[in-house]
């Protein structure tokens, strides 16, 4: 009743494409963002930022930098935890090399040295197709690793391998407690999140978009491969780097390679899946779905192995934990293969037609 | 002289188990076209099985004789891996049957994150002995040739004499029984295989299973040189390559992969490590990959990928 188009008449070429044409959504996300904005801060408490929005707001932003390259250009790559961590270093590096550097500026450049990465790296992808290609991305992540950790330079010669950075601000403002944390992380991926849309739906999303279903047929009716690739890669990485930094200036603070092995990659890669390939929204809600997943069980467990009287120690608990989280994986894909966004989708279109069914 | 050789022949042996992992892969592969990462998970349950099975079965049973709880170990090892098989075709492969690729590769990543808790939960997480009897002590070999000979484990010949064994057995299998033929028709082409009457999914089941064996083989091996732990299922990792190397869809390929990165990754390890400050073997493998696959992209062996519109 109350989620109807009907009425709505578009009356110009510009309000037939804005990114929410019905008026309801427009509503639902502005008060989304005023409750982001506003009601977080005025609400939560420092653990649920620190812990959990903070770290979603970063893995989501990942997550759709991953997206790009997977969902909309067809690129499986496993490597994406490699391009965090090239963000992370370089950023770390402009930050502390270079006196005087604004945080943001060394993020971005963070971002763009990934982008060169990850340029350098989808090069294979113009021969190499499918399942092969996902395991020469697996290069990328085993290389990236063995170089930060081996090679001095990228970590400043830190003895210990563990870097950190301190004084973090932008603008003259400080970003040092989780709520500046919080708004900062929140105002950059609103940011990213609105380029992305507004690129996919371009005509170079589209170009990525016929790749994906079938790169023969879009090479055939004018599309440059070599083209739409490579920008679908340097996109992705430039995301997914700008996220990496974040995640460790941000998120983790002191940090070490290990932060970003092979176990973030697949990690990021599940939030995608789960959320819903070649979909914005799907990598919200697949990174939700995975930072929430281990805090809950984590703390269900313990709790629930004390109601049935069977103790359970920790390291059992971590055991269980990833027996669920691979089961629940299984089942969500045998439930709802295409993600999340398609249940999201799926229920705008009931609600389109609710109480009728027809 | 008498190193390299020593080299090589480290780097045959490792590789020879590398190929035994792949060998699980392609076999999965070329049977459901999954890409199954769980070969890795699969090596570590069976491993973890084998071993817990062969310390409780005597005390179970009540008797001393070793070679008889190994026996009995490996059996229920085996009859856990068939029921692994089972219940993979029944609840995950049989529901996503045309999905995509990587909805698959996804799915056996889940699979693979709950045998990695689920066998650590069940067999507990220390680090546990396989101990099969295979002779530990080192061998010379050509010591009238080079001073001071080659050295070579035993164990390490015998490791390679049973993956051998179980390529011929395999090999064997595929060719010459009716299950085999009927596993090589669904390789083909699933849809034809099945018009002229072959249950896809029992031959999911058969090939799951067979992959399990694989994976038990692997896994006994292994154990027994480096202790059962967590560790195992990263081994896989080092496979990856070896799969692709050789090609998807070839099982010889899996063995010169196997063979030819085991040895690179050796060499390149001794002779080029150094430079760079050592601990290359972890990408060596990948970035070899890298480089055959932009000549060959279908890798050594793999079927010729033609595109159509």
């Amino acid at each position: 009743m109350i989620y109807r188009e009907n009425g709505q008449f578009k009356t110009s070429y510009r309000a037939d494409l804005q990114i929410f044409p019905i008026l309801q959504d427009r509503v639902a996300i502005g008060l989304l963002l005023a409750a982001a904005f506003v009601a977080v801060p005025l609400l939560a408490d420092e653990y649920l930022l620190r812990a959990i929005l903070i770290p979603f707001l970063i893995l989501s932003l990942a997550a759709l930098g991953l997206n790009v390259l997977v969902g909309y250009c067809g690129q499986i790559s496993l490597g994406a935890g490699a391009f965090m961590a090239v963000g992370a270093y370089a950023a770390y590096n402009f930050f502390v090399r270079l006196d005087g550097m604004p945080m943001p500026l060394a993020l971005l450049l963070g971002g763009a040295c990934a982008t060169l990465v990850g340029i350098l790296f989808g090069l294979p992808s113009l021969r190499i197709k499918g399942l092969y290609l996902a395991v020469t991305t697996l290069a990328a992540q085993f290389f990236i690793d063995w170089a930060f950790l081996r090679i001095g330079w990228f970590t400043n010669h830190t003895p210990s391998g563990s870097v950190s950075v301190a004084g973090l601000g932008f603008l003259g403002l400080p970003v040092e407690t989780p709520l500046q944390k919080y708004l900062f992380c929140l105002a950059t991926v609103c940011l990213f999140a609105l380029l992305t849309k507004n690129l996919v739906r371009g005509h170079i999303g589209r170009e990525w978009m016929a790749i994906r279903d079938m790169d023969v047929a879009a090479a055939v009716i004018g599309i440059r491969p070599v083209y739409a690739k490579l920008s679908a890669f340097a996109v992705s990485s430039f995301i997914v780097g700008v996220a990496g930094a974040l995640w460790a200036f941000i998120y983790l603070g002191s940090w070490e390679p290990a932060a970003f092995n092979i176990n973030r990659s697949f990690d990021l890669l599940f939030m995608i899946i789960i959320g819903g390939l070649g979909s914005v929204m799907g990598s919200f809600f697949g990174a939700a779905f995975i930072v929430l997943l281990p805090i809950v069980l984590d703390q269900l467990l313990p709790a629930l192995g004390g109601a049935i009287g069977i103790p359970v120690d920790t390291a059992t608990v971590s055991h269980v934990v990833y027996m669920i989280f691979g089961a629940l994986i299984v089942f969500f894909l045998v439930v709802e293969p295409h993600g999340l966004a398609r249940l999201w989708s799926i229920g705008k279109e009931k609600l389109r037609l609710w109480p009728f069914p027809h | 002289m008498g190193f390299f050789i020593e080299t090589v022949f480290g780097g045959l042996m490792a590789g020879m188990l590398y190929s035994l992992i792949a060998l699980g892969f392609v076999l999965i592969f070329k049977a459901s076209g999954v890409f199954n990462f769980a070969q890795g998970a699969m090596v570590l349950f069976a491993a973890l099985a084998m071993a817990r099975f062969s310390e409780w079965i005597p005390g179970l049973l009540g008797f001393e004789n070793k070679i008889l709880a190994d026996l009995l170990a490996f059996g229920g090892a085996l009859l856990v891996m068939v029921l692994v098989a089972w219940l993979v075709e029944k609840l995950v492969l049989g529901r996503l049957v045309n999905q995509e690729g990587i909805t698959l590769l996804m799915a056996t990543l889940g699979i693979a994150y709950f045998l990695d808790g689920f066998g650590q939960t069940v067999f507990g997480s220390d680090i546990y002995k396989i101990d099969i009897g295979l002779p530990k002590d080192p061998l010379f070999l050509f010591e009238s040739v080079f001073q001071g000979g080659v050295l070579i484990n035993k164990e390490d010949l015998y490791a390679a004499a049973i993956a051998a064994g179980l390529v011929l057995l395999l090999t064997l299998f595929f060719q010459y029984t009716g299950t085999g033929r009927a596993l090589r028709a669904v390789a083909d082409d699933h849809q034809a295989a099945q018009s002229i009457g072959i249950p896809l999914s029992r031959i999911w089941i058969i090939v799951w299973s067979v992959a399990g064996f694989v994976a038990l083989v692997a896994g006994i091996i292994w154990g027994s040189k480096l202790g059962v732990q967590f560790s195992l299922s990263l081994v896989a990792l080092k496979a990856l390559p070896v799969v692709i190397l050789g090609g998807l869809t070839s099982v010889p390929g899996a063995i010169v992969g196997g063979l030819l990165i085991g040895v690179g990754e050796k060499l390149a390890e001794i002779y080029i490590g150094p430079m760079v400050g050592g601990g290359i073997e972890i990408w060596f493998g990948y970035l070899l990959v890298l480089f055959v696959l932009l000549v060959r992209p279908q890798g050594l062996f793999g079927e010729k990928i033609i595109d159509r519109v």
